[in-house]
């Protein structure tokens, strides 16, 4: 398989006070194909986020390796990086936030272009011009401030900035979450045919089950820094292997009426991940804990063909 | 026929701005019954939080509203702010999307409850305190003697919301007003909560005014549900009627734009939701609309019956769909 991103026993923990960490992400392991959509849920803390900064190389890892197109991310030197950056993009949730308000569209998309040397300055506005039309904007915007758009549009334009220096990957976090449900199909159409037409591989980080379920080929289930379950999209939703996978897909509201489904109704919170509990990190909330699990940390395995997970249930 | 609890009618609300007004709500007409579970659904800007602010008489200053909003009926736009301070928070409550901004960093979560109790209820400072660790019980708050102490940063997202809950159900309102309360909670901690006020609805009998953007909470949980869209009603019915035989495009369109399985492609409304200062003429849709015609430019059409006396959508073509 041609692996376009690989991570290998990825942790990162942040020194807090009274010489404790927190274990933000804590021995993660996947890799993505050339083209392919890998997808990450969890929920608020859980280390997706954190997860993407380490594959940007923007944050050192505490240990583990992470490989880009055959290089390595932590001991690249300048020139490797800035290979990675080209061909390693992100997007956030907040499009606002990621575009320079003093900035004219054609700028802020046209930066990359410069800096990355991909065409000379007098074409930039052509060239801006065309990525702008690729995600579906007319030229008009080029003269225009971000504050004069939609909140989708923006999204457009931070893909169209992406786009820019021909990545070969996209991290997207939270790409879609602060949009509307009818501009949230649009971006995720948009994404799908950048992915058909460009052979764009994506790390699609999302709490909401419903988009991943559609975008993704591989699901992640992260709990507490450490992935709990990762196999095929289809196989996890079907038929998910861990209690706590589970319940997370049967908390989802369905639309669909009169087939309200079985749910599973977690106690309590998400532990804080300072105070990861002992044994199993979910044993604190699961419905089916046993014997072993508030003692010992279960081992993250292949318990079937293709599926990884980590339950004393599975052994 | 009975009196509803609450019987919105013809509610419209606007903005003055120097050089013209701005409708951002236009004659919305509604009514709940006691125990009611009425969803609003709608995108941002459709005018669904403007309604429920109405409904508790808590618009801006410089929001101008005309109709009748009725509450076990009384008018409610007609009160004086003394009469509504006696109604809001005992017989309407209303529970926010961010617990934290709803809440009051300086002052214990035992504190807030009990002073609705106290003003409400007359009670005094002990029997409140009192009564809070009980409701603080009912709403399954883990240790409630220790929590009624707590300050709101030191509980979680999921927590707050269940003090903001608390506080809204501590007298027993026939009225709870919703808006987007699990929408900054985790999956997890929005089943929670929706549970519980599924509960405290039976238990207390009280009729639910929930605002969302989530298609899937609707039609799980709400027995009725009105879609908005540039502030309007498009259609209202009971929820299965709309899951099922939707009667407005824009109802089409947000179904269809929810993702389902693998490898379908979506379908997307096209465009964006119109500048609520450049409307256009005729169907406020017409612009995203796939079944648009020559007439929807010429009037906006009215909210009519379609199939059934239940079921009313706003579409010339209605009985096409």
């Amino acid at each position: 398989m041609n692996e376009l991103l690989k991570l290998e026993r990825t942790k990162k923990y942040f020194p807090v006070k009274g010489n404790r960490f927190l274990k933000a992400v804590d021995d993660v392991s996947f890799s993505v194909a050339a083209g392919g959509v890998f997808g990450l849920v969890g929920e608020s803390g859980c280390g997706k986020s954190t997860l993407a900064r380490l594959i940007l190389g923007l944050m050192e890892p505490t240990g583990g390796e992470i490989f880009f197109d055959g290089m390595n991310v932590i001991t690249a030197t300048r020139h490797e990086l800035s290979r990675i950056r080209r061909g390693l993009q992100i997007i956030f949730q907040d499009p606002l936030a990621s575009l320079n308000p003093r900035k004219r569209i054609q700028d802020a998309v046209g930066e990359s272009l410069l800096i990355n040397d991909v065409v000379k300055r007098r074409e930039i506005r052509d060239h801006v011009a065309h990525l702008l039309g690729k995600v579906g904007m007319d030229e008009d915007a080029l003269g225009r401030y971000p504050h004069e758009f939609s909140g989708g549009q923006r999204q457009r334009i931070c893909i169209a900035r992406a786009l820019a220096v021909n990545p070969k990957m996209i991290v997207a976090d939270e790409a879609i979450s602060s949009l509307d449900v009818s501009i949230q199909a649009q971006i995720l159409n948009l994404l799908e045919d950048l992915r058909r037409d460009n052979g764009l591989a994506y790390v699609f980080i999302s709490h909401n089950l419903l988009t991943v379920e559609h975008f993704s080929d591989t699901v992640a289930v992260m709990y507490l820094g450490k992935i709990v379950e990762m196999s095929a999209t289809e196989e996890l939703f079907n038929d998910p292997l861990h209690p706590y996978t589970e319940a997370l897909l049967s908390a989802v509201p369905k639309p669909d009426v009169g087939k309200k489904g079985k749910r599973i109704i977690l106690e309590g919170d998400v532990p804080s991940p300072v105070h990861i509990p002992p044994g199993c990190p979910f044993h604190t909330r699961c419905p089916k804990r046993f014997e072993p699990c508030d003692k010992e940390v279960p081992v993250y395995k292949e318990v079937k063909n293709q599926r990884w997970v980590s339950c004393h249930l599975w052994v | 026929m009975i009196q509803s609890l609450l019987s919105v009618e013809d509610l419209s609300i606007s903005f003055a701005s120097e050089i013209k007004s701005l409708n951002t709500v236009n004659e919305v007409s509604f009514k709940a019954a006691d125990q009611d579970f009425l969803g609003i659904v709608g995108e941002s800007g459709c005018g669904k939080t403007l309604t429920a602010l109405a409904i508790m008489k808590l618009l801006p200053s410089n929001a101008i509203s005309s109709g009748r909003i009725l509450f076990e009926g009384k008018d409610i736009l007609a009160y004086k702010d003394k009469d509504l301070q006696k109604i809001r928070g005992s017989k309407i409550s209303m529970i926010f999307q961010e617990p934290m901004t709803s809440l009051n960093p300086v002052f214990t979560v035992g504190n807030q409850i009990a002073e609705v109790l106290i003003t409400h209820q007359s009670m005094s400072a002990k029997e409140a305190i009192n009564k809070t660790i009980e409701l603080l019980k009912v709403v399954q708050i883990p240790s409630p003697e220790l929590r009624v102490n707590d300050y709101p940063h030191q509980m979680s997202g999921g927590m707050r919301q269940r003090v903001m809950i608390a506080m809204a159900v501590a007298c027993k309102p026939s009225l709870l007003i919703a808006d987007e309360p699990t929408t900054a909670l985790d999956v997890t901690i929005q089943a929670q909560i929706l549970e519980l006020l599924g509960s405290l609805q039976e238990r207390n009998r009280m009729s639910l005014l929930f605002i969302t953007h989530d298609l899937g909470i609707v039609a799980e949980y709400a027995s009725r549900v009105m879609v908005m869209y540039a502030g309007r009603i498009v259609e209202k019915s009971p929820v299965q009627d709309m899951f099922i035989n939707p009667r407005h495009p824009y109802t089409i369109g947000l179904l269809e734009s929810l993702p389902g399985k693998k490898g379908a492609k979506l379908k997307p409304i096209p465009g964006q939701v119109p500048n609520t200062e450049s409307l256009p003429s005729g169907c406020k849709f017409r612009t995203r609309c796939r079944y648009v015609i020559e007439e929807c430019h010429l009037k906006e059409p009215s909210l009519k019956p379609a199939g059934n006396s239940e079921h009313l959508s706003r579409c010339i073509r209605a009985m096409e769909l």
